[in-house]
């Protein structure tokens, strides 16, 4: 589904700020797959899903989804197949706008001068009360007006409205209380398995990185140092991904949030 | 002063207030909507009250309207491509675009800084004419003015429900959300752009109409007095529903061309027209910020008073 070959991306390039946020990254992701994403802060995780959807385009190297090269593709063009959740909830939705005029602008459906149909109106209601909050009776209010919890669900509804070839998940739970980021984590996995999608996601939760998906990598320094699946990572311990970045990065794990969550 | 006078005085205020409220409908798109403070509002009036006046004398009152308002989408069309394709900061863009259309629209005029259609055919006249002898008769250019507005309210009522407008609105509301998503921003700024500069020209292509005549300075401030009546517009009806607070945006021309003739009453120059709705502006925009400051502002006092009373 994705094929990413040689990618590298330098920030600042020729000041004393220049940072090789990426350093020569291959990966593929098979269709279906869902990859959970760990790694020390500043390991390049948020900048290798900035590379996939087209925030900045690569130094070098080349992206492929779905057989279809996308390496110089501007973002909006890729946001088309590529739904992509970020930490803050205030960044995947519209304020100033009701809800169903979010869903509205997500679904996309009809040409640029259609309004929103009846049968849309009547399919949002529908989505969103599997969400199980209530928003389904609220759809003419501003979404300003929503919880952070609130409005990372109705973000996810947004990405995942129309099914997506790739999903990427960039510690979307992280900024909400830890019942609300259950909840959403939850409804993060019914839509995956639901729309059988294919996912990527940055975490800092180990536990969660192992729980989740049916694949797990470790990145550092722009690069990725440990990828497992299958039978290997069943057998997995949070103990052991922790002994496996000592060996793989020489040092110990440092996430800041890593430390105080398990 | 006598009743008649007031009427007369109360519908001069209609009338200007309903013409500028074009304006100001094309600033509710530009700077409510898509956020962008569009500067060459101000050109762009005097460059479709110019090409207005010019297709009018040459004898098409009514292709004057049209043309004025295709003079707006191209001058808001060079904006909007200034500040998303060019790399050029959206308010420069503004003033760019702004000081070339003063050249523009001397060369429209052809060389001249002054048109005068006194005996020229114009919408208000035709109106007249089809008026004449009926109770109506009187209320020419007050009807001209409000079929204008309410044919972009409900222009604007429709547009920004649809698929295109609801993307305009986003690019506004929240930039982030528009730059990971499948709406192009560059293509809405254009296109929000480029209609509301067509509003600003119709806006201005009618003031010259109404009033026969056409200087170089007919749009000069009009950015700000727009902006008053607007802000002005949204104390009173700022919430609610898209076409709710377009009318909003008409009322606060209209509040705002009241207060300015009143004013007037009371001998104030007429010269202080524009130092007033900077005053509005300044007021509209600051009063909350500043409100938010009084309780910092407060601790702040209580602290040093508090320190006083230690020393004492």
């Amino acid at each position: 589904m994705l094929r990413i070959s040689h990618i590298s991306k330098t920030f600042n390039p020729g000041t004393v700020n220049a940072k090789l946020a990426i350093d020569d990254l291959s990966i593929h992701v098979g269709k279906g797959d869902f990859i959970t994403i760990i790694g020390a802060n500043g390991a390049g995780k948020s900048t290798l899903f900035g590379a996939i959807s087209g925030s900045f385009i690569t130094d070098s190297g080349r992206i492929e989804l779905d057989g279809k090269d996308i390496t110089l593709e501007p973002e909006f063009k890729r946001a088309r197949s590529i739904g992509r959740l970020f930490q803050d909830p205030m960044r995947g939705s519209a304020p100033g706008m009701s809800i169903e005029e979010n869903l509205a602008l997500a679904a996309g459906h009809g040409g640029w001068l259609s309004s929103v149909s009846r049968a849309d109106k009547k399919m949002f209601r529908e989505r969103l009360s599997l969400l199980n909050m209530g928003l389904e009776d609220r759809m003419q209010q501003p979404v300003g007006l929503l919880s952070g919890g609130q409005r990372q669900a109705l973000t996810l509804m947004m990405a995942t409205i129309n099914p997506p070839k790739l999903l990427l998940l960039d510690e979307h739970t992280a900024a909400l209380d830890p019942a609300t980021a259950e909840k959403v984590l939850e409804l993060t996995t019914q839509i995956v398995d639901g729309g059988k999608l294919t996912c990527m996601m940055v975490t800092h939760n180990m536990q969660t990185a192992l729980e989740l998906g049916n694949r797990t990598i470790m990145m550092d320094h722009g690069k990725i140092i440990f990828d497992v699946s299958g039978e290997e990572r069943e057998r997995l311990t949070v103990a052991d991904l922790l002994e496996q970045f000592k060996t793989a990065s020489g040092r110990a794990l440092d996430n800041d949030r890593m430390l105080l969550t398990r | 002063m006598s009743f008649s006078s007031i009427l007369s005085l109360g519908q001069t205020a209609l009338e200007l207030g309903l013409i500028s409220s074009l304006t100001v409908l094309a600033l509710f798109l530009s700077y409510s909507m898509l956020n962008v403070c569009d500067l060459s509002t101000d050109g762009c009036f005097t460059l479709g009250a110019t090409v207005g006046a010019v297709v009018a004398i040459a004898g098409h009152p009514y292709l004057a309207i049209p043309c004025a308002m295709i003079a707006g989408v191209t001058s808001g069309f060079v904006t909007a491509l200034l500040q998303t394709k060019m790399g050029i900061d959206s308010l420069l863009a503004g003033i760019i675009v702004n000081t070339a259309l003063y050249s523009v629209n001397i060369a429209v005029m052809g060389n001249s800084s002054l048109l005068n259609m006194n005996k020229t055919d114009t919408v208000f006249t035709k109106m007249k004419d089809l008026l004449d002898s009926t109770f109506l008769a009187g209320q020419y250019r007050v009807i001209v003015a409000m079929i204008a507005v309410a044919a972009v309210i409900l222009f604007l009522s429709l547009f920004l429900r649809t698929r295109l407008g609801l993307a305009i609105r986003a690019t506004g509301n929240n930039p982030d959300m528009v730059r990971s998503s499948s709406i192009n921003p560059v293509f809405t700024t254009i296109v929000g752009l480029c209609i509301s500069n067509s509003f600003t020209a119709l806006s201005g292509c009618l003031l010259a109409q109404s009033q026969r005549s056409v200087n170089i300075d007919i749009g000069s401030g009009m950015v700000t007095i727009a902006l008053a009546s607007l802000l002005i517009g949204n104390a009173f009806l700022g919430k609610g529903r898209i076409p709710v607070r377009a009318v909003g945006a008409v009322l606060g021309a209209f509040l705002f061309r009241v207060v300015y003739t009143i004013a007037l009453r009371f001998n104030m120059p007429a010269f202080m027209l524009k130092f007033v709705s900077s005053v509005i502006v300044i007021i509209a925009i600051s009063g909350p910020y500043l409100k938010s400051q009084i309780p910092l502002l407060r601790r702040r006092a209580e602290n040093r008073s508090g320190r006083r009373e230690e020393h004492a």
